[in-house]
């Protein structure tokens, strides 16, 4: 490959079931690169198992089975000479609630950058406060929590400040797609603000791929949006046309809320 | 005032609420009352008549620094009896923390077989296995100990007695094992799933999940449970007994004899005459081990508790 791919992730043909119920049928998506690309539909229409499957997380399930093929920048990530430390290295995910792990803020931020320094040798401290600082002022997170880096990550921040937390902790390993699970469900109207900006913010260095609810939130920090129903891709085009002119009438009525 | 009646208003007395519904259901409360505080009257009733027995020995005949302080345990003596346990707490102490160091890294490596790595039925039939290693009685322990490990030791490390700490040491790991397993796979367990899942998100092995997140997670769940192992190891009398070569003496090597405060009671209560001076030792003792199984089980119960609100 000589020149760098204009997709982030792109599929063929690809289904899943978990167990006997089939959850995603036929998915054909080339999702770009470098822009934020939303996903809405109904609960339960797939977005979060598509999600889920593009960093192979869902796999801690067990009974998943998956025909078709997934590609992160052309390579087929369910090729039996994937490594699931490098995809996940290469793919972040945020998830629904904040799930800051129970160690010190520091030790949440560098957690990656730990455990794939693949060099041998040991990382130097003024490497690891540099990584930190630069990691958590990207998302705007240095200033309240510069004082107390020690304190455990799970107390004394608030639902914003975790989930900031939380996308920092991925930007050490330098990933170039971050998957976003509802974000912002779990926060309040600021936060939901705060973190939907810094998504913006991200734009460019990043490729992310972020699954709503909120259409509203689709609208305003989206370029390319996916419309899901019933495990099926229904539409994918720029967000504005989607809004705008959906070309499908079933997009139209959800995003007119006539179902949900 | 149900729904019912709210919709159609009746003309019910207070007094018709008593019917035989009502008596049934009172009685039943109040049986299952008793049931319930019974635990704790029988708790106090064990701890009053264990202290009263004792009670006249530790105000009359016993010398505290004697006690505590001196290896000779000669209650029988016609000359000048005296009542010293140093050497038992000792041998209970060294036999206790070997079996530990024998037990916790067994029963917290098959806590985390169980909790992270075993599935459907591996994981029932292990659980099983281990419940059932609890069922063994003590004494049967002691068979072990006296028939299959005293040779074993003999011959393996070539020393003249297999009775002792280390024979001892490896009974009680192993009884203690299954309670110890199972509180440190409820300890794993109650690692929420989020803290898993984020960190294979960010690309860590199962080792290093378990390693970095895991362990940090369940640490207090996990000294909890070597605590009541410890506990385990103070209170075991049977197999100790028949495993301990029963000699009074300060252990100096794991392959040295001993004698545990508990089994010192089991054998020689029977021997004494009721309210003696021996036979009232013997129950300063039991407070002595009630007191360090309880202050071992409620540091326990504190960390666990500590776990729950954390």
């Amino acid at each position: 490959m000589t020149t760098s791919p204009e997709f982030a992730i792109t599929t063929k043909d690809m289904n899943l079931w978990y167990g006997t119920f089939q959850a995603l049928f036929d998915i054909n998506l080339r999702i770009k690169k470098g822009i934020i690309t939303s996903m809405i539909g109904p609960s339960g229409c797939g977005k979060s198992t598509f999600l889920r499957s593009v960093d192979r997380i869902n796999e801690r399930l067990g009974y998943v089975r998956i025909t078709g093929a997934v590609d992160v920048f052309n390579q087929n990530i369910y090729a039996p000479s994937v490594e699931l430390s490098q995809l996940r290295k290469q793919v972040g995910m945020v998830f629904q609630r904040p799930n800051p792990l129970p160690i010190s803020i520091r030790d949440n931020v560098l957690f990656g950058y730990r455990i794939h320094n693949d060099s041998g040798r040991k990382i130097s401290k003024s490497d690891e406060e540099a990584v930190l600082e630069d990691a958590l002022r990207q998302v705007l997170l240095w200033d309240q929590v510069k004082d107390r880096l020690d304190q455990k990550a799970s107390v004394g921040l608030s639902l914003e400040e975790m989930q900031k937390l939380c996308i920092a902790r991925l930007l050490p390993v330098k990933p170039s797609i971050l998957l976003m699970d509802e974000p912002c469900s779990a926060l309040d109207p600021k936060g939901t603000a705060a973190v939907e900006e810094l998504i913006w913010e991200l734009r460019g260095r990043y490729s992310i791929l972020i699954v709503t609810h909120n259409m509203a939130q689709a609208r305003r920090a989206s370029e390319e949006c996916i419309f899901m129903l019933m495990g099926k891709v229904v539409e994918h085009t720029s967000t504005e046309d989607m809004f705008v002119a959906p070309a499908h009438q079933e997009t139209a009525n959800y995003i007119e809320g006539r179902y949900g | 005032m149900t729904a019912h009646s709210a919709i159609q208003p009746t003309h019910v007395t207070v007094g018709d609420a008593k019917d035989k519904n009502w008596y049934i259901d009172k009685s039943f409360e109040i049986l299952m009352f008793i049931c319930g505080i019974s635990a704790i009257i029988f708790v106090v009733g064990i701890f009053l008549f264990v202290f009263k027995e004792g009670l006249g020995f530790i105000l009359g005949d016993m010398n505290f620094s004697e006690f505590f302080l001196s290896q000779k345990w000669r209650p029988t003596s016609l000359n000048k009896a005296t009542y010293g346990i140093l050497a038992m707490v000792a041998g209970t102490a060294a036999v206790t923390g070997l079996a530990m160091l024998i037990c916790l890294p067994i029963s917290i490596g098959a806590a985390i077989f169980i909790a992270e790595f075993a599935k459907g039925r591996t994981r029932e039939i292990l659980k099983i296995v281990i419940e059932f290693l609890a069922a063994i009685p003590s004494v049967v322990w002691g068979f072990i100990a006296l028939s299959i490990m005293n040779p074993l030791i003999i011959n393996v490390f070539d020393v003249p007695m297999g009775l002792g700490v280390l024979n001892s040491a490896i009974i009680l790991a192993l009884m203690a094992a299954p309670i110890v397993t199972s509180i440190a796979e409820d300890a794993f367990k109650a690692v929420p799933d989020t803290y898993r899942e984020a960190a294979e998100a960010l690309g860590a092995t199962r080792w290093q999940t378990i390693y970095k997140v895991i362990l940090p997670a369940a640490k207090n769940g996990l000294l909890s449970a070597g605590l009541l192992g410890v506990g385990r190891g103070f209170g075991e009398t049977m197999a100790i007994l028949m495993a301990s070569g029963h000699s009074i003496n300060i252990p100096t090597s794991v392959f040295d004899s001993f004698r545990a405060l508990t089994a010192t009671i089991a054998a020689e209560l029977g021997e004494t005459a009721v309210g003696s001076p021996h036979y009232q030792s013997l129950f300063a003792i039991g407070i002595f081990l009630f007191l360090i199984t309880f202050i071992i089980n409620m540091t326990a119960d504190f960390i666990v508790r500590g776990v729950r609100k954390g």
